[in-house]
């Protein structure tokens, strides 16, 4: 088991010489003249306070309500295995996060905006002054829309890792929703809510673009404001080092808070039959679920079928022929695909280290460490704001001749590293309960090494890899942050494409771009969940 | 750390194939640093550089960035190593920080023939077009644009307008150097009764501008030349930019050459084709700004129904970057009362 560490512990080093390298080389940047705001960045002054509490404020009730919202979808979903159209409702739940920010806002203000559907709907109904959202519940529901189906797919998965043994018995036994909810269903999520809540809160508390553009005024702001602030406009790297601190301690210290509630469960042992659920028959649960899904269903597609209507409007074909676009998708899906592979490959190496050093027979401390550190490591990148990490990489390369020619892999890691938070939490779990079902079995076989990964782990874990990998596109896909800094001809994604037409006043090529950029991030998904293609698992038989 | 000394290897291995397939052997090169809607394909760089390259015998490269703002990061980011020989796309309210780096060197072209409104002048940085702000509206919504700032400050709560964030964008920093010029010491109160108008504040100019299209909010901060393009190139009239008695702020777009660039003479003379009456010609329909020099051939009719501001408003540059930061605070603490 020892030697799972070795890949982790190499991983960590990267990462933390990734991180810190470009953090030291900002901080000893000569910039040629001192920091506008005096040694150690200035003393936090009274708008940093307010832009902190601010931050933990909206990211607090984004993730809150992200996660509530979430469990009864993912639950509902979980119950019902069958249904017309349910792998398009979970391939729908990946699709959010593989959008720009802007492209997202202006979907949900087609919605929820001033001239939104709901708006006119109410308008239709005589009210006379039109709704706003503007301000904190803006910036909620645009946190929700982009979090919840993230929670829900994390939960759902983990539902669905739940043995077929405890559905059989606990269907033997007769037990009702409520003490399957409480026995069998609730210990799994649970497990799986501190890793959940920590990233989204992550997520929100570093958001930017939404923040401003829902927020109404500055009285919505983010530190990442600031950070951004600091960096571009003041040119103050010691200011935007001590800000990222600050952003850093205290998420990192809340996200240590909530592991410490929710310690992480033991993992069952099965046979691995497929998990088949008697539950939830009758009409009273079934007219709730329906409820719930056509819900959740509305709120994610709507804002969808906002962007998609408006790009369909803006005749999306005549781009296709552009070599501008072309290439643009070329180089996002190189991108993307580059990105994803590094961040799985990364993320598989930290999860098995965690799993290996919690697994030693005594907990030494070195192992207790090694554990936390590899599982912290994926989240602390997400804190460390993009510009930063491009600014500090930028110094460090400059010496190296034209900067324009690392572009593309230092945006292909920095990506790769945004998205490890999130193939961590789908590929913990699920390498976590393989790694339990399969251990033994293993084992007693003689399979280590190659032959093991070949015919166990592989055929086992293609689910999960497959998702994370999609994951991990999509959101290298949606990315303008790390491109923006180096852009230059040679690197233009399709943010980048959309953003520089919508500069130049081509909105109606914005607008189809924004729709291509979705039906990309839509085939991602649906190669990241795939239909139940597979004969065996269709017919339930162990496979 | 081995590990480190390995990676930077790696990278710089990679670094080294792509120069080797990126580089075409060229005599002369000359590598212009600007924004990425400059160099984009209907932005004016194309066209420029062909103008250029016609007469040089050089090879014009582009490197470009998000922004003016992005610009002048970069060049600190490079630092010595920058292989810039032209910087296009400063403000005059990045001049003095871009002139703080001691990165440039004067350009040495007649200015003579130029007509900047405000009489911007400098030895280092060049102008080469400008664009007044204002605030542009949708005629079928608003019948009775405001007439003044004074207007649109005491103006109704609920005719709603939309601005950028003067943290991250520079068109929101000239519309805070606007209200600075016209309120001065008042503004604080200025931007606290406009506060109830503003719908939100966006990060940037293309957040607000996509705002005002998608019909969300009928009034947007942006220039007096955005109409120029939907008339030009689209052939719509509706939207219309409001004319402020008081004058409108203005931003002059500025270019440099730097201390390092390998031909001096050919950055100049890069320069001296900027601003003249070829590329003045090219800049008003592609970049959408004015002309500081005569363009070769007239401008599209549409140019002559513009705004064509009384006044133009314009605080030294000096001064701006010495009272930023403070301006900024002052329109946080207004903008963040409840």
């Amino acid at each position: 088991m020892r030697r799972g560490l070795v890949p982790g512990l190499l991983t960590l080093a990267f990462l933390v010489s990734f991180v810190g390298l470009a953090l030291v080389a900002l901080l000893s940047a000569d910039t040629g003249m001192p920091s506008p705001s005096g040694a150690f960045g200035g003393r936090f002054d009274v708008t940093v306070w307010r832009s902190l509490r601010f931050t933990l404020l909206q990211a607090g009730l984004s993730t809150l309500l992200s996660v509530l919202l979430a469990l009864p979808v993912a639950h509902a979903l979980a119950r019902r295995p069958h249904f017309l159209g349910r792998l398009w409702l979970v391939r729908l739940m990946a699709l959010p996060l593989g959008l720009p920010a802007l492209v997202a806002a202006l979907g949900l203000l087609g919605i929820w905006g001033r001239q939104g559907v709901v708006n006119h709907a109410l308008a239709a109904l005589g009210l006379s002054e039109p709704i706003s959202i503007y301000g904190l519940s803006g910036i909620l529901i645009a946190h929700v829309f982009f979090n919840m189906p993230l929670a829900a797919r994390l939960f759902l998965s983990g539902l669905e890792r739940i043995p077929g043994e405890h559905w059989r018995i606990a269907a033997n036994l007769g037990m009702g929703s409520l003490s399957l909810w409480r026995l069998v269903e609730w210990p799994v999520l649970r497990g799986l809510l501190p890793g959940v809540a920590g990233l989204i809160f992550m997520l929100c508390a570093t958001s930017f673009t939404l923040v401003l553009t829902l927020g109404g005024g500055p009285a919505a702001t983010t530190l990442e404001v600031a950070i951004y602030q600091a960096l571009r406009f003041d040119f103050d790297p010691v200011r935007a080092m001590a800000l990222s601190a600050l952003q850093i301690g205290v998420t990192l210290g809340l996200l240590l808070a909530l592991r410490l509630a929710a310690p992480a469960p033991e993992e069952a042992t099965t046979l691995g039959r497929a998990s088949r659920r008697f539950d939830g028959k009758s009409l009273a649960p079934r007219m709730i679920d329906v409820v719930i899904l056509g819900l959740a269903a509305v709120f994610v597609a709507a804002p969808l079928a906002a962007v998609a209507a408006s790009g369909l409007a803006a005749r999306p074909l005549r781009l296709l022929s552009e070599p501008a676009f072309q290439q643009a998708l070329a180089t996002s899906l190189a991108i993307a695909a580059a990105s994803a592979l590094i961040c799985v490959a990364l993320s598989t190496c930290l999860v098995t280290a965690r799993l290996s050093a919690l697994s030693m027979r005594r907990r030494s401390l070195p192992a207790r460490l090694i554990a936390g550190a590899s599982d912290g490591a994926g989240s602390l990148v997400l804190l460390v704001p993009p510009v930063v990490l491009g600014a500090g990489w930028f110094l460090l390369l400059r010496g190296f001749g034209a900067i324009g020619h690392f572009a593309p892999i230092i945006v292909i890691l920095i990506n790769a590293l945004m998205a490890l938070p999130f193939a961590t939490r789908i590929l913990s779990p699920a390498i976590a309960t393989h790694h339990a079902r399969t251990g033994r079995l293993a084992e007693s076989l003689g399979l280590a090494g190659w032959n093991r990964l070949r015919r166990i782990d592989l055929p086992c874990l293609a689910r999960p890899l497959l998702m994370a990998l999609s994951f991990a596109a999509a959101l290298s896909l949606g990315d303008l942050g790390a491109v923006a800094l180096f852009g230059s001809q040679d690197l233009v994604t399709l943010p980048y494409l959309l953003f520089s037409r919508l500069g130049s006043y081509r909105i109606q090529d914005a607008d189809a771009l924004a729709l291509l950029l979705g039906l990309v991030c839509l085939a991602l998904t649906m190669a990241g969940t795939p239909g139940r293609g597979h004969r065996a698992e269709r017919e339930g038989r162990p496979i | 750390m081995t590990f480190n000394r390995y990676f930077l290897s790696l990278l710089s291995a990679g670094a080294l194939a792509f120069t080797a397939l990126s580089v075409r052997a060229e005599d002369k090169q000359l590598t212009v640093y600007t924004y990425e809607s400059f160099t984009s394909e209907w932005g004016p760089g194309p066209k420029i550089a062909a103008l250029f390259e016609k007469s040089c015998g050089c090879k014009v490269n582009y490197v470009s960035v998000a922004d003016g703002v992005e610009l002048l990061t970069r060049l600190r980011l490079e630092g010595a190593s920058s292989k810039a020989d032209v910087v296009v796309g400063l403000d005059t309210n990045l001049v003095t920080e871009a002139k703080a780096t001691g990165f440039f060197a004067p350009h040495g072209v007649d200015t003579g023939a130029l007509d900047v409104p405000g009489g911007f002048k400098d030895d280092s940085f060049l102008p080469y077009d400008y664009g007044h702000f204002a605030f542009v509206y949708d005629t079928q919504t608003i019948k009775t644009p405001p007439k003044s700032l004074k207007e649109l400050v005491d103006g109704p709560a609920k005719d709603k307008i939309v601005i950028e964030d003067p943290r991250t964008s520079t068109p929101g920093l000239g519309l805070l150097l606007w209200v600075k010029a016209i309120y001065g010491d008042q503004a604080g109160a200025a931007w606290a009764k406009l506060k109830d108008r503003i719908l939100t504040v966006t990060p940037g100019w293309s957040e607000a501008y996509g705002l005002f299209t998608k019909g969300e909010v009928p009034m947007v901060l942006s220039y007096t030349t955005s109409p120029a393009y939907h008339m030009v190139a689209e052939n719509n009239d509706r939207y219309q930019a409001a004319e402020f008695s008081e004058g409108h702020y203005i931003q002059i777009e500025v270019a440099g050459m730097t201390k390092s660039a390998r031909d001096p003479a050919l950055a100049k003379s890069f320069l001296a084709m900027l601003a003249g009456p070829q590329a003045q010609g090219i800049l008003p329909t592609t970049n959408w700004m004015m002309p500081v020099g005569k363009p070769a051939e007239p401008l599209p009719a549409a140019f002559d129904k513009l705004v064509k501001p009384a006044k133009t408003l314009l605080i030294p540059s000096d001064e701006v970057a010495a009272n930023r930061r403070a301006w900024i605070e002052e329109w946080l603490a207004a903008m963040s009362r409840n």
